[in-house]
């Protein structure tokens, strides 16, 4: 790594956001969380029929949708890491950063589904097709995140091969997304983002959901750019462990021949 | 269990894990960064 591109600490500069913006992002995140807490947890009313059962809504939901932002990102990246004219590093790190969030966010919205689904429903699981193309959702981007773990002969090789297991991935989001309309489901069909585009929830209650929505929304977008950050301060140190064992590699042949 | 029951355990099960994977990152970051910056930048 040239000097050029490493900061006054002799760190790597590659950062996705600006140091001010993401300080920013970072406060007003806070923010946004404290007053989803209070709206969330008292400014909204109670649900006339679900009781205050329905107050795990306002993190299910908007963990269910950054879940779908989180592949959505990795599936473009992987996208435009597979088109030559594209072809980049940073691609490859933000479809791994986005991976490894959007498993986090999916176990939050099946864990918080049960936790809301056994007062409303009676039960803790249902082999509903929402709930099970959501578990097959959640394993096979953590499969995807166990196989950008396994080394590759040929790195560009292997970030190929990630970013077609990436793409295969993201083809059960529609499923999941459709799956209320496609199939009879114990599940709720879309209440916010329907076929109509009509959002059927109104007044404190909508509003506490997109303050949800809002604030899961910025905490993923500074999640991912600390989790970028972190993938290329690995990356550094894997080329360093790399460029010392050739170094003492060469330095042991040389003796052996002297 | 009572609906405030499934609300505490809901809300509390998020902010562990939103807490928990935030407070981890922060750490694995700055022990990558430390073994990231050259010697001389560490005296």
């Amino acid at each position: 790594m040239s000097e050029a591109e490493r900061d006054d600490a002799g760190l790597p500069r590659d950062e996705l956001l600006a140091p001010m913006l993401r300080r920013v992002i970072g406060v007003v995140t806070i923010v946004s969380l404290v007053a989803l807490v209070l709206f969330g947890l008292w400014g909204a009313p109670t649900d006339e029929v679900q009781g205050d059962a329905q107050r795990v809504m306002y993190l299910h939901v908007p963990s269910a949708w950054l879940a779908y932002l989180a592949f959505f990102v990795t599936a473009a990246a992987s996208a435009l890491f597979l088109w030559r004219r594209t072809r980049a590093e940073v691609w490859d790190r933000l479809a791994g950063a986005s991976a490894e969030l959007g498993v986090m966010f999916t176990g939050l919205a099946l864990v918080l589904g049960s936790i809301w689904g056994r007062p409303v429903w009676g039960v803790w699981w249902a082999w509903d097709a929402r709930l099970v193309s959501t578990a097959l959702l959640f394993f096979l981007f953590l499969g995807y995140c166990a196989l950008r773990r396994i080394p590759a002969a040929d790195p560009v090789g292997g970030a190929k091969r990630n970013a077609i297991a990436a793409l295969i991935a993201f083809v059960d989001v529609p499923i999941v997304h459709f799956s209320v309309e496609w199939w009879r489901t114990l599940h709720q069909q879309a209440t916010v983002f329907n076929p109509q585009l009509n959002p059927q929830i109104h007044g404190v209650m909508g509003l506490t959901l997109w303050l949800g929505t809002i604030a899961f929304t910025l905490l993923y977008v500074y999640l991912l750019d600390r989790r970028y950050r972190l993938a290329v301060l690995e990356d550094g140190r894997a080329d360093r462990e790399l460029e010392r064992a050739i170094a003492e590699r060469i330095s042991t042949s040389r003796g052996v021949v002297a | 269990m009572t609906d405030v029951g499934y609300v505490i355990a809901g809300w509390s099960v998020a902010g562990i894990v939103l807490g928990a994977y935030t407070v981890r990152l922060v750490l694995r970051i700055r022990r990558a960064e430390r073994e990231s910056a050259p010697p001389e930048s560490n005296t």
